[in-house]
This record gives structure tokens, C-alpha cells and sequence, in this order.
């Protein structure tokens, strides 16, 4: 692909609207990027919508940056423009694990056993790194993840909810939020989860606690449904 | 050919309610009372169930004549099986059995959840939507795919609507008709946005903290007059509904929908409604709402997803038609929608 000339607005393509930030695809210094702004919600109080979009920004912008030093690939961060609330980082080439898994599900012949386990390996051991790190990622969720093209290495994206923490109930709700999204969206995929935590297990010192405390989190779920 | 006809019992939480529904969504009649506690009081199970035996039958009656028809021209019997109080539970669950013996007729144990589902797209005519159920026992996100309602997102805590009613308990504001209507009418007075926490962890939201928070402000903050109780209420409501109109955009994101359904009693919430309307426009989706009639607990959802289920072949045999205090909405499975898809795909194939 060519590359065009940096540092004009006229360069940007939208290429997805998210719930909260628009992504586009631009150049920095001749590198392909991913432009991340953050826009204001107007459902929101001002005042309210202000503090969390900064907060947001700020969080994302520390937390990708620790995450790479945690030893798990994020892309790259080139800039933050705290006025403009935006961000500019690598553009990562590769498929959503969302639409990887998706994929599976659709085929007639089923998961591929191989690329399947070597996803959710990946995906326990980068978790697991994140929290020993004291990183909580705040939105696991297959969509968040992408696939390298060229390497086939995972890429964990979007920490605009992430926040640093050790205790095991962070990480656990972090874990549970995982779950819940992989039972919810790729339920044909078989369990998907179970190989997440046999990775996460070796990865994570800390894993015990967490693990139980998961328990306990997933034993709240259940109790949640009461009055209607 | 005659119409399938249905009679339903609601009683999981403060309100019991007896409806009588048609197949096509025809409501004929759905009158229903509630118990309402003095100001700074919540309601107990067992005074709640004692009202519901009070007032049941009268209901029945009510609900029959209305409708104009009798128990012979009835298909089936449908009740809440949970979740809910189980004491409240339990006066329908017996009426249902003892009404289904008399009258000779089959029962339908309905989910609750599934009911204000249900409800909320015959009555707005939404297909596929998010779903946002919001009331004093249950908030979820909840989407259809591959035959069941799946719950994306929920609180880890308390439901939405348990805070609301707990903080009005804290004003003394009053039960009737609810505390939440209460808030919103007085929220319309506040002035001053007071900064609270704000918990959403992923698809997930978090209430209680935010409710040990205010409790404590509110006390300190009014009696030095920083803030007066319509502030804290404006406040409560922007900063909670910020949030369900968070997870709820983050659902539809992730599930690629477009338009959202607000069902439950808090959805009546003329706030949240606006907030979510805010949302859905700036995605080009649509916003389906209902009023206090179908919103809050009523016998005619119960009675028409009953009759959902029972026309495409389900029933409750006598000995399984109990109650439970725990059912989640993702244990049911929607057969009915699955045939509404196979006839979706069909139209689109030709």
C-alpha cells in the first residue's frame, strides 16, 4: 500500500466507529497508523463526560506502553494528543480472534484443534504476564485481540478500561469477563476457556488465588439472578 | 380457526398481576396491584406474598371479566417459575396448580426475564434487538444467538433499580406508586452534578459502591447544605445511566446489532429513555421503549411468552411446575425463535 504524505487531516480513512472512539487509518512519519480518537458522548453529563474521556485516554495511553513492557505485544505507541483526545500507534495487519473463531464456528468441519489451542495458549500466557505485571486489562474480549499476519502472534488491543491492581478479585473479574464473552459469542467453539486458564496457570505465579477467587466470582453470577 | 387464548399469574416481586393475552399479542385484560411500604422501608417477602394471597383471586376475577370470557375458552395457564422472592413466587405457583386441576387445563412455567423480553417486542414491534433489562432485582444486556437469550453483560452486584430504591430510602422519599418514579420526578429539579464513582468493568457495571458512596455523602453533604436531595438524585440518575448506556452500546458493538429495547421497571425511566435515544442516533439505530404498562411486572408478558411456548409444543408437567429464586435468563431455551429465524432465513432464500 502507499503511503501518503504525514501530518494532514485529509489522510484519515475511517475505518471503524466504535462505542466510544473512532479509528482511522493514517500515516505517521511514512509508517502505516492507526489514529484512535476519543469523541464525547452526548448522552453523558458534561462534566461526567469529560473526566472519563480523559481518564480513559490517559489510562489507555500508560497501560499499552506497560503492557509491552510486561513482555506482552501491544502496538506500538507513536503520540497522544490529550486535546484532541486522540492517540497514534502501530497499525497492526492480522485478523480479530472474534473473526477467527467466528470462523470456526461457521465451518462445517469444525475448529481447527491446532490454530485453536495455539490462540488460547497465547491468550492465557498474555494475560497472565498483564497480571503479574499488575496490569488489568478491563474488556478481554475476542474482538480486542488481534492475530499478526505475518508472525501469528496475538496482539492484545484497546486498554481504554484498563487499570493497574494485584488484588486476585481484579484479575478475576478480568478472567470472568473473558469467559462470559467467549461463552456468549463463540459457544460452538467448544471450551475455549478451560485451555485459556491451563495456559494462564503456567504463566501466572500468582495463578492460585486468582483461579480461586474466579470461583468464587463466577459463584456471585449465578446468585445475581433474584428478584425480578 | 379460534384464537389461542392464555391467562397469566405474575408474583415474583411487589407487584401480582393476572393477564389474559391472545397469540397475536392482544391484550384483553391485565389488572394487577401492588404492594406499596411506608417511605424508608423496602418490602419482606413474607408480607409481599401475604398482599399477593389478598389480592389474587379478586384479580382472576377481575382479569376474566374484563376479557370477557370464561375458564373454558382458556389454552393454558402460565406463571412465574423465577427468579424472584420465593415467598411472592410461591402464591402463583399454587394458584396455577390448583386453577389447572379445577379447570382441567395444561400449565406454562414462564422465566421472568424472558417474559419482559418477549413483551417488549410484540408490544414496540422490535425484531432483533439489544436488550436492556433494568429493575430492582435484574440488570443485564441481553442479545439473541443460536437459540437462547445470552446475558453479554450484567451487573456483578446489585441490580440498578435495588439502588435506586435503596437511596429513596435514604431521602424517605415515598414507595408510591415506586421509589424510582419518585427520583426521576425530583432528579427533574437538580442543579448541581456531584462527581460519584463510576464502575464498568468491561460489559459488566458495579452498583453497590456507588451506593455506599452517596449513603455517606448524602448524610455529610446535606447537613452541611453543599447540596440539596434533588442534586443527589440528578446526580444518581445521570452517573447509573451513563453506565447501562455504556454496556449496552459496548453489546451492540460487539454483536453487531442496531437497535436497543429497554424492558423492566426502571426502562419507564424517562431519563435513561433519552440517554439511550442519544446513543442509538448517533449509531443509527433505533430506541424501543414501553410505558409503565408493560414495563413494570404484569400478568399478560407472562401469560403471552407462556403461550409463545405452548403453541410450538411446550408444556409444564404438574409435578415440575415449581418455583425458583434463581433462573437465569440464558437457561430457556426460545424455541419460538428459532422458528421465526428458520422462516427469517427462508424469505431471504426464497
Amino acid at each position: 500500500m502507499e503511503t501518503k504524505a504525514d501530518g494532514v487531516d485529509g489522510s484519515l480513512i475511517l475505518i471503524k466507529q466504535g462505542a466510544e472512539a473512532r479509528v482511522f487509518e493514517s500515516s505517521f512519519v511514512g509508517r502505516r497508523s492507526i489514529v484512535k480518537e476519543r469523541f464525547s458522548k452526548k448522552y453523558r453529563h458534561p462534566s461526567l463526560d469529560a473526566k472519563l474521556t480523559l481518564k480513559r485516554l490517559n489510562a489507555e495511553a500508560r497501560c499499552m506502553t506497560k503492557a509491552r513492557r510486561l513482555g506482552v505485544y501491544t502496538p506500538v505507541l507513536y503520540s497522544v494528543d490529550i486535546v484532541l483526545h486522540t492517540l497514534t500507534f502501530e497499525y497492526v495487519e492480522g485478523p480479530s480472534v472474534k473473526d477467527i473463531f467466528l470462523e470456526f464456528g461457521l465451518r462445517n468441519g469444525g475448529v481447527v484443534e491446532e490454530r485453536m489451542d495455539d490462540i488460547a495458549m497465547q491468550i492465557g500466557h498474555a494475560v497472565g504476564k498483564l497480571h503479574d505485571g499488575g496490569l488489568i486489562h478491563g474488556d478481554l474480549t475476542t474482538s480486542n485481540m488481534l492475530i499478526r499476519a505475518a508472525t501469528n502472534q496475538l496482539v492484545v488491543i484497546d486498554f481504554g478500561l484498563s487499570s493497574t491492581s494485584t488484588l486476585p478479585e481484579d484479575k478475576a473479574v478480568d478472567l470472568y469477563v473473558l469467559e462470559r464473552a467467549l461463552l456468549s459469542m463463540h459457544s460452538s467453539c467448544g471450551n475455549v476457556m478451560d485451555r485459556i486458564l491451563a495456559a494462564y496457570r503456567k504463566s501466572s505465579k500468582q495463578w492460585s488465588s486468582t483461579l480461586n477467587k474466579l470461583a468464587q466470582v463466577r459463584q456471585r453470577g449465578r446468585k445475581r439472578t433474584m428478584v425480578g | 380457526m379460534k384464537k389461542m387464548i392464555a391467562l397469566g399469574f405474575e408474583g415474583s416481586a411487589n407487584k401480582i398481576g393476572v393477564g389474559v393475552v391472545t397469540l397475536d399479542g392482544t391484550i384483553l385484560s391485565n389488572p394487577r396491584h401492588t404492594y406499596i411500604t411506608p417511605p424508608g422501608q423496602g418490602f419482606l417477602p413474607r408480607e409481599t406474598a401475604q398482599h399477593h394471597l389478598q389480592h389474587i383471586l379478586p384479580l382472576i376475577k377481575s382479569a376474566l371479566e374484563t376479557a370477557q370470557i370464561t375458564p373454558k375458552e382458556i389454552d393454558c395457564l402460565c406463571y412465574t417459575k423465577g427468579p424472584g422472592m420465593g415467598a411472592p413466587l410461591q402464591v402463583a405457583a399454587i394458584v396455577v396448580r390448583v386453577l389447572s386441576q379445577l379447570w382441567k387445563k395444561p400449565i406454562v412455567a414462564v422465566n421472568h426475564c424472558v417474559a419482559h423480553i418477549e413483551m417488549g417486542r410484540i408490544v414496540t414491534g422490535a425484531d432483533d434487538p439489544v436488550v436492556l433489562y433494568v429493575s430492582g432485582g435484574n440488570t443485564q444486556v441481553i442479545a439473541y444467538s443460536e437459540g437462547r437469550y445470552r446475558i453479554f453483560g450484567e451487573t456483578i452486584d446489585i441490580a440498578v433499580g435495588n439502588c435506586l430504591d435503596r437511596f429513596a430510602r435514604v431521602l424517605t422519599l415515598s414507595n408510591d406508586p415506586s421509589p424510582g418514579y419518585n427520583i426521576e420526578q425530583l432528579a427533574k429539579k437538580g442543579e448541581q452534578y456531584i462527581d460519584l464513582p463510576y464502575a464498568v468493568k468491561g460489559m459488566d457495571v458495579s452498583f453497590s459502591g456507588i451506593l455506599s458512596y452517596i449513603e455517606a455523602t448524602a448524610v455529610e453533604k446535606l447537613k452541611n447544605s453543599e447540596c440539596t436531595p434533588a442534586d443527589l438524585c440528578y446526580s444518581l440518575q445521570e452517573n447509573v445511566f451513563a453506565m447501562l448506556v455504556e454496556i449496552t452500546e459496548r453489546a451492540m458493538a460487539h454483536c453487531d446489532k442496531k437497535d436497543v429495547l429497554i424492558v423492566g421497571g426502571v426502562g419507564c425511566n424517562e431519563r435513561l429513555q433519552e440517554m439511550m435515544r442519544t446513543m442509538c442516533s448517533e449509531r443509527d439505530g433505533r430506541l424501543f421503549a414501553t410505558d409503565d404498562r408493560y414495563c413494570i411486572d404484569n400478568g399478560a408478558m407472562i401469560a403471552y411468552t407462556g403461550l409463545l411456548a405452548f403453541a410450538h409444543g411446550a408444556s409444564t408437567p404438574f409435578e415440575e411446575s415449581t418455583f425458583t429464586q434463581r433462573f437465569r435468563t440464558d437457561e430457556v431455551e426460545a424455541i419460538w425463535r428459532l422458528k421465526e429465524e428458520s422462516e427469517k432465513l427462508k424469505r431471504v432464500h426464497g
